[in-house]
């Protein structure tokens, strides 16, 4: 495979990738899809595509233009060292300065965390995607243009605006899992450095994906919701989940709206609504029959738990926390309550912990958790044997790993799955591997995106998936259940059942959690789950 | 010469203490910062830590009391600091290098110690209560010291080859390797001294213990003398060195655990952190961005709070 021999590398051959992967080099999966010679098509990137756009290796998340002139060559250079500086300032980046700051100076070169890098890994050990390769750049940037420190101390390394736009590119090869940061000697984090990178890019010089910014934050904060669904369409879109729920379910349920004083707001991540609306048809129904007293917010921005600035920019990130935040003090409620999405959870729950003050500090909780009680109270008359095909668990990284919700979920599934049919995945729980939609890849699929991601990052999650069900006959006509607790995941996942057929050759199916309580609930038709629909 | 060599032993240790307690005070005066812990929290107490749980997962947590256990961090933080078991754990190979360095070093490092308190009680407690002391020093020091310069030696040589090796060459900057090679020529002339003219410690002993009671007395003559000299200025040189490098992680490590890793005290409405976060809150910010537009007046609470603009798509 082309890989780059140096980190130097980065600024030279111009135009040129510095890497790129070949399928047929990559380690087998499990059975059935263990071929490497029958596996997908990998899609190229087009030669227009090239031409027009900054390259870094075989894919492009970005879309940076390449400058016309030395005056846009040195813009871009100028505006990462002044974005670079900001990330030292007390002032523009108090949020991450510590963390940041501890990352760049204490990196001891000594590559534990390569190991722990799923995307590294996938790619055949390729350099260029080494967690600490980036981070290296962006250090030796640092220390020799901003700090003008020795090169014989921290490494020398070319400036050039080349080398801005690859490593903005290369911030993107990063799902932010921080399983490489959980392995560190140190406690250096390269995920961080990955993320800081990326608000250099957005906060200073205006360079993001269009499907985080544009598409994402930008249109959440203008119509309510990055799916575009503004108030009206998503009440219109519930009272049709809520319709099609009772006809699969039996039960006759109303999803309240703007109910002031309610115990718990419910934000979803919108992209359910849209995408699986069995999940908050799901929800509706336990929360119903367990009796709560619940509300959802017509609120724009409200309804959509999804916080794409966590990935990119911490202004766009607090302008949303506090629309969420600022919905659940008009209504008055108990505690927020987060669906089945693990960025929103981790957005709202932890990162805003520390901008919500006063009476924007509500309490928020994980659905995870409140649908843990619901079993535990008995309040459900559950069935098990109504799920009775194998399971496995996904960890959805911003639950577990990075939130320390681990059991709840697992307690869920003992209660709702019969015993024997569950099994984990090796690994799991806080050391589990990222589904490879993480940091707002799962919603990037342009030019070949997606064939990069199922190759390299989702790969891991895929290969753990099928050696989970490996006791089973790896056919559809024995379906499997992967549960995937997150909206985001669900997402990569979806895609990546696609791309290799897995549910018609493997029976593959996924979902997430409250489904499997909704399927196994004695009052409801049986056959909540879909198998047919993925 | 002699009173130099006692000067430079008094700067290096002033000026490491001065330069921890520096690092210390910039890595704690920093503003605090959003969350980004990273589980196993170690403190998480409950039986949580084990499997890597927080006390989010108990519902109406905010209403809690958190079980929080000192002794759930030292039982990581202690094995972590004398065995590197996170190294041990992920990356064996560089394990066997760098744990005989470090251990190595905290050796040496105790048997100074146990040197200066040797030379304290001898000038401080009655003859029949230092003797013994000083005779268990005697017995002890050696060998804890002669084993972390020898471990200190094989550790930075290992160290040294493995920066040279295929994976970690590129991402060896000149000073990597001066740093390795300062430690086994200090350590080298350090075990030089010790093998060839000091097998019983008498000649360091003596000059810790003036060191220890501001005694810049001559140590007499001789080779060892000397190469003891040598010892000294080397050892000192290089203790004055470490916290100015990133060697200094041993403090950094302290807040990259204490300060993020395991820092999930939540901010409580009402609580003591409300007031720190308003402040936060109204820095200034320069970001330059179209949809931030920062301009050094607007805060972070106006950037956060203001109706956006509608951008063009």
């Amino acid at each position: 495979m082309k890989q780059p021999d140096s980190v130097k590398d980065i600024a030279k051959n111009p135009g040129q990738p510095l890497a790129g992967i070949d399928p047929l080099e990559q380690i087998p999966l499990p059975p059935p899809f263990d071929k490497l010679d029958e596996e997908p098509p990998y899609a190229q990137l087009t030669d227009e595509a090239r031409e027009k756009y900054v390259v870094l290796d075989d894919t492009i998340a970005v879309n940076i233009p390449k400058p016309q002139s030395k005056e846009e060559e040195d813009r871009l250079v100028q505006g990462f060292l002044s974005g670079l500086e900001k990330c030292m300032s007390t002032e523009d980046n108090w949020a991450f300065l510590q963390p940041f700051e501890m990352s760049m100076e204490h990196c001891a070169h000594c590559q534990t965390c390569s190991d722990a890098c799923p995307i590294y890994e996938e790619s055949g050990e390729n350099e260029l995607y080494r967690p600490i390769y980036r981070s290296e750049i962006l250090r030796r940037i640092y220390f020799k243009y901003v700090k003008k420190e020795s090169t014989k101390v921290h490494g020398d390394i070319d400036l050039n605006w080349e080398v801005v736009a690859r490593l903005i590119e290369l911030s993107y090869r990063c799902n932010v899992c921080r399983r490489c940061a959980q392995t560190c000697p140190i406690g250096v984090d390269n995920a961080l450095l990955s993320r800081e990178i990326r608000k250099i890019a957005s906060m200073e010089m205006g360079i993001v994906p269009k499907e985080l910014h544009t598409d994402g934050s930008v249109l959440q904060l203008e119509v309510g919701s990055s799916t575009g669904m503004t108030p009206m369409i998503v009440k219109d879109n519930i009272e049709f989940i809520d319709e099609d729920t009772a006809e699969r379910t039996g039960i006759e349920i109303e999803t309240p709206w703007d109910v002031e004083g309610a115990d718990i707001l419910l934000i979803h991540n919108a992209g359910e609504i849209m995408a699986w609306p069995e999940n908050p048809g799901a929800f509706a129904t336990v929360f119903e029959a367990a009796g709560l007293s619940w509300t959802m917010s017509s609120e724009a921005v409200a309804y959509d738990g999804i916080n794409y600035g966590v990935w990119y920019d911490d202004v766009q990130f607090a302008r949303v926390a506090v629309k969420h935040a600022a919905a659940a003090k008009k209504l008055g409620v108990k505690k927020i309550v987060l669906g089945e999405c693990g960025h929103a959870h981790k957005a709202l729950t932890v990162i805003a912990d520390k901008i919500l003050t006063g009476d924007l500090n509500i309490p928020r909780e994980s659905s995870m958790v409140t649908l843990r009680d619901i079993i535990r109270s008995g309040k459900l008359k559950l069935d098990p044997s109504r799920n009775d095909f194998p399971v496995t668990l996904h960890d959805p990284c911003n639950l577990v790993r990075l939130m320390g919700i681990v059991t709840p979920q697992r307690e869920i599934i003992d209660a709702v799955v019969p015993k024997g049919r569950f099994r984990e995945m090796a690994p799991h729980g806080v050391e589990n591997y990222c589904c490879g939609g993480g940091s707002g890849f799962a919603i990037m699929s342009g030019h070949n995106f997606a064939d990069w991601r199922h190759h390299m990052t989702g790969r891991r999650k895929f290969r753990q998936i099928l050696e989970a069900f490996q006791d089973e006959p790896m056919d559809q006509e024995h379906p499997k259940y992967l549960c995937a607790p997150c909206s985001n995941c669900k997402g990569q996942i979806r895609d990546i059942i696609s791309y290799y057929d897995a549910w018609e050759k493997a029976g593959i199916y996924y979902g997430g959690l409250v489904e499997l309580i909704v399927n196994a609930m004695v009052d409801t038709e049986p056959g909540f789950i879909d198998w047919e629909w993925h | 010469m002699t009173t130099l060599v006692y000067v430079i032993a008094y700067l290096g240790i002033v000026f490491f203490l001065i330069a921890v307690v520096a690092r210390f005070v910039f890595w704690s005066k920093m503003p605090m910062h959003l969350r980004w812990e990273l589980y196993p929290v170690a403190h998480e107490g409950g039986g949580r830590a084990a499997y890597g749980g927080s006390y989010l997962e108990e519902s109406d947590w905010w209403k809690k009391k958190r079980e929080v256990s000192l002794l759930g961090e030292l039982k990581v933080m202690v094995p972590e600091i004398l065995f590197l078991v996170a190294l041990r754990e992920h990356n064996h190979k560089l394990w066997t290098r760098s744990f005989p360095f470090h251990f190595g070093l905290y050796l040496v490092a105790a048997t100074t110690i146990l040197l200066l308190v040797g030379g304290v009680a001898e000038a401080l407690l009655p003859a029949n209560v230092a003797a013994p002391i000083n005779a268990v020093i005697g017995l002890v020091a050696p060998w804890l010291g002669g084993a972390g310069l020898v471990l200190g030696i094989v550790g930075s040589i290992g160290l040294f080859l493995r920066r040279r090796g295929r994976e970690l060459k590129d991402y060896t900057a000149p000073a990597d390797l001066f740093n390795l090679v300062f430690f086994i020529v200090a350590f080298g002339v350090a075990l030089v001294t010790f093998v060839g003219y000091d097998r019983d410690f008498s000649l360091v002993s003596a000059f810790v213990a003036n060191l220890a009671t501001f005694n810049l007395a001559p140590l007499g003559s001789g080779t060892g003398v000397l190469l003891l000299m040598l010892s000294v200025v080397l050892l000192s040189l290089l203790t004055a060195y470490i916290p100015t490098t990133h060697m200094s992680h041993f403090v950094g490590k302290y807040f990259a655990y204490h300060s993020i890793r395991w820092k999930d005290e939540p901010n409580l409405r009402g609580g003591k952190e409300e007031k720190v976060i308003e402040e936060l809150l109204h820095r200034p910010i320069s970001w330059s961005a179209e949809h931030i537009k920062g301009d050094g007046k607007k805060t972070w609470l106006d950037a956060a709070t203001e109706e956006p603009e509608v951008e063009s798509k």
